[in-house]
């Protein structure tokens, strides 16, 4: 079958499940210890690793073609900035 | 040319007749269409109950509408014009009918999402309809800004809703057409020769597609906030109410380029055809395309200077602003200098075309005094904002949709219309344009404020000549429905190229086949070439 090499197995689908449960779990504990402005960065790059997870693995980006990849890339780069650009306000208040 | 069937007479898929050949139809045009019909049932209302509103308003104290029916009326107001027609005016009317046709397309890529796309905007429209007639409309402000639209009794949930379902249509439009420039151009047509008007779709579609999701999943939050009471931006619950503002004008700052870039493209395509000449700097105007997508979904904050962010970032965000006035001036430059020493042919489209450029160029620089942080202060939430916006989005995107109509009319219907009544509308349009949103300028400057019901009597003068210039341009708008609808009445006959256009939909029949091209569509190595045009006999196209 054309696309068989890019069907991830259940087992490796059961554990990105488990490790995006886990992860959550980790953002909500992280939210009940205060440690400051490294509180939003702690969440962000959880949130950042979930992210790429679901795409890599649920929704193939392993596999796509460039454009796909380089589109992607660029909506990531887009919403990076667009966080970032928050932290003007947040950061300065 | 060879006499072909149009689309009207041979449904996609075929196995479908009379109405179900529209309900279910693939056709990006019938699709098109149906957007049209939609959207002016939907600009109409919005018309009147904007009228009614400049009613209230033409004399002191309470008139027509009670407070509470004014609040929610222009509300009402707001998201039926915002979010049920200028974001997908142009786009999806004209963005469906012919981007496929610019590019040497038979159809969009995914047929059945574009069909899709048109229910979730009908389905968007009704549950906002809906929300009506139970616990009254939403009473907000179409920014549904918290914590009011969290603590207010009216029915926020249901309008919050619609826009969350609109959203879902947008987004898969700009799915659609980025998918579909990419894989269903035209062999040999390079990312150079797309037409302008599709370029401006293509950049729109990026920011339809990045943007949107944030403003769905922000009105998704506040509905959470409402039915669960999560602490989220209301601030008696630990909420930040200033995030909320970011988020939301994180999208419908960008929208605002989803509404004139489009528009943008409209006069693009315009303005050469009746210069008879190639237009100024396609490259820059490619350019200030994706430059405007860019940057202007950079400086949401400059809606936010008076909520109590950092002083940082009012500054950054003020900075940004003069920036995104680069592009957009790149763009005027650009009309104008095509305009120059051509051989300009007076037509319906190019009058709405050049009261655009007019217009909106006022609205582009009343926007700079509001960027402007120090002068923003003074005129924050006054009618000066109510004035400014509706010169670039009345005047800029609701003027190239009344250009665009004009424009591509015989091609979509394969009739002309009467030029003369077309002028007569689009005087008395323009002319009540000037006098009802002019006053609203010195109004804010003298201190009005906006979304209130009445006011001191100082400001009684300049509310009557606003709402006098009301009813001309609703008498106008009327007149140009009217005189276009006319048309429908008279035989096919407009031809394949009534103006001398040389894009490709001037190369098809009116109205188009069903899969547009009768032959392989011939790319040209520059769109905007007229030297064939200019050989040909002079064309006056009729209807005069």
């Amino acid at each position: 079958m054309e696309h068989a090499s890019h069907i991830f197995s259940y087992k490796t689908l059961g554990l990105v499940l488990g490790t995006l449960l886990v992860l959550t779990g980790v953002t909500v504990g992280a939210s009940y210890i205060d440690l400051g402005w490294i509180n939003v960065w702690i969440t962000l790059v959880i949130a950042s690793a979930k992210a790429s997870l679901v795409l890599v693995v649920f929704m193939h980006m392993k596999s796509a073609g460039k454009g796909v990849v380089v589109s992607f890339l660029s909506t990531v780069f887009f919403l990076a900035i667009m966080i970032g650009f928050i932290f003007w306000d947040v950061a300065f208040r | 040319m060879e006499t072909v069937a149009s689309f009207y007479e041979t449904p996609e898929p075929a196995r479908f007749t009379g109405i179900r050949s529209w309900l279910f139809t693939l056709d990006h045009k019938r699709i098109g269409l149906m957007y049209l019909y939609a959207i002016l049932f939907w600009f109409l209302l919005a018309v009147l109950l904007g009228g009614v509103l400049r009613l209230e308003l033409m004399f002191p104290g309470e008139t027509v509408l009670s407070p509470q029916l004014y609040n929610s009326a222009f509300t009402l107001h707001g998201v039926i014009m915002i979010f049920l027609f200028i974001i997908p005016a142009l786009p999806a009317v004209f963005g469906n009918f012919f981007l496929p046709i610019h590019i040497g397309a038979e159809d969009v890529y995914f047929p059945k999402l574009n069909l899709l796309s048109w229910y979730l905007y009908m389905a968007g429209g009704a549950i906002a309809v809906f929300s009506l007639f139970s616990d009254g409309f939403a009473d907000t402000g179409w920014t549904f800004y918290v914590p009011f639209s969290i603590s207010t009794n009216t029915n926020v949930s249901t309008a919050v809703f619609a826009a969350f379902v609109l959203g879902f249509s947008s987004m898969l439009t700009g799915l659609n057409f980025i998918t579909t420039v990419h894989k269903m151009r035209d062999r040999a047509m390079g990312w150079l020769q797309i037409p302008l008007f599709t370029w401006s779709l293509y950049a729109t579609a990026w920011v339809q597609l990045l943007a949107t999701p944030v403003v769905t999943i922000t009105l998704v939050l506040v509905m959470i906030e409402r039915f669960f009471n999560v602490g989220l931006f209301d601030p008696a619950r630990g909420g930040d109410p200033i995030l909320y503002q970011h988020l939301f004008w994180m999208y419908s700052h960008p929208a605002v380029y989803i509404m004139i870039l489009p528009g943008m493209g409209v006069i693009s395509e315009i303005i050469p055809v009746f210069a008879r000449k190639s237009i100024f700097g396609y490259k820059a105007l490619v350019g200030s395309s994706l430059a405007i997508a860019i940057a202007g979904s950079l400086v949401w904050a400059h809606h936010m200077y008076t909520s109590g962010m950092s002083d940082t970032a009012v500054f950054v965000f003020s900075l940004l602003t003069f920036v995104v006035a680069i592009p957009s001036a790149i763009k005027v430059f650009s009309w104008v200098a095509t305009l120059y020493k051509g051989a300009i042919q007076m037509t319906p489209p190019l009058f709405f075309s050049l009261c655009f450029i007019y217009l909106f160029s006022v609205g582009g620089l009343t926007g700079l005094v509001l960027g402007a942080a120090g002068a923003n202060i003074h005129v924050h939430d006054t009618h000066f904002v109510v004035a400014h916006f509706h010169f670039t989005m009345f005047g800029g995107t609701g003027f190239a949709f009344f250009a665009a109509l004009h424009y591509w009319w015989p091609k979509m219907f394969g009739r002309m219309y009467d030029f003369k009544k077309a002028y007569i509308a689009a005087i008395l349009v323009t002319g009540g344009f000037m006098f009802h949103y002019v006053p609203m300028f010195i109004l804010g400057l003298q201190g009005m404020p906006r979304r209130y019901y009445d006011y001191l009597p100082q400001y009684a003068t300049g509310n009557f000549f606003a709402g006098f210039g009301a009813l001309f341009m609703i008498f106008g708008i009327g007149l140009m429905v009217a005189n276009l609808l006319a048309s429908l009445g008279r035989q096919r006959d407009a031809g394949p190229d009534p103006w001398g256009g040389v894009t490709l939909e001037w190369t098809i029949p009116s109205p188009p086949p069903v899969h547009n091209f009768v032959r392989p569509p011939e790319i040209m190595a520059y769109p905007y070439d007229f030297s064939g045009v200019t050989d040909r006999s002079a064309q006056s196209p009729k209807g005069e």
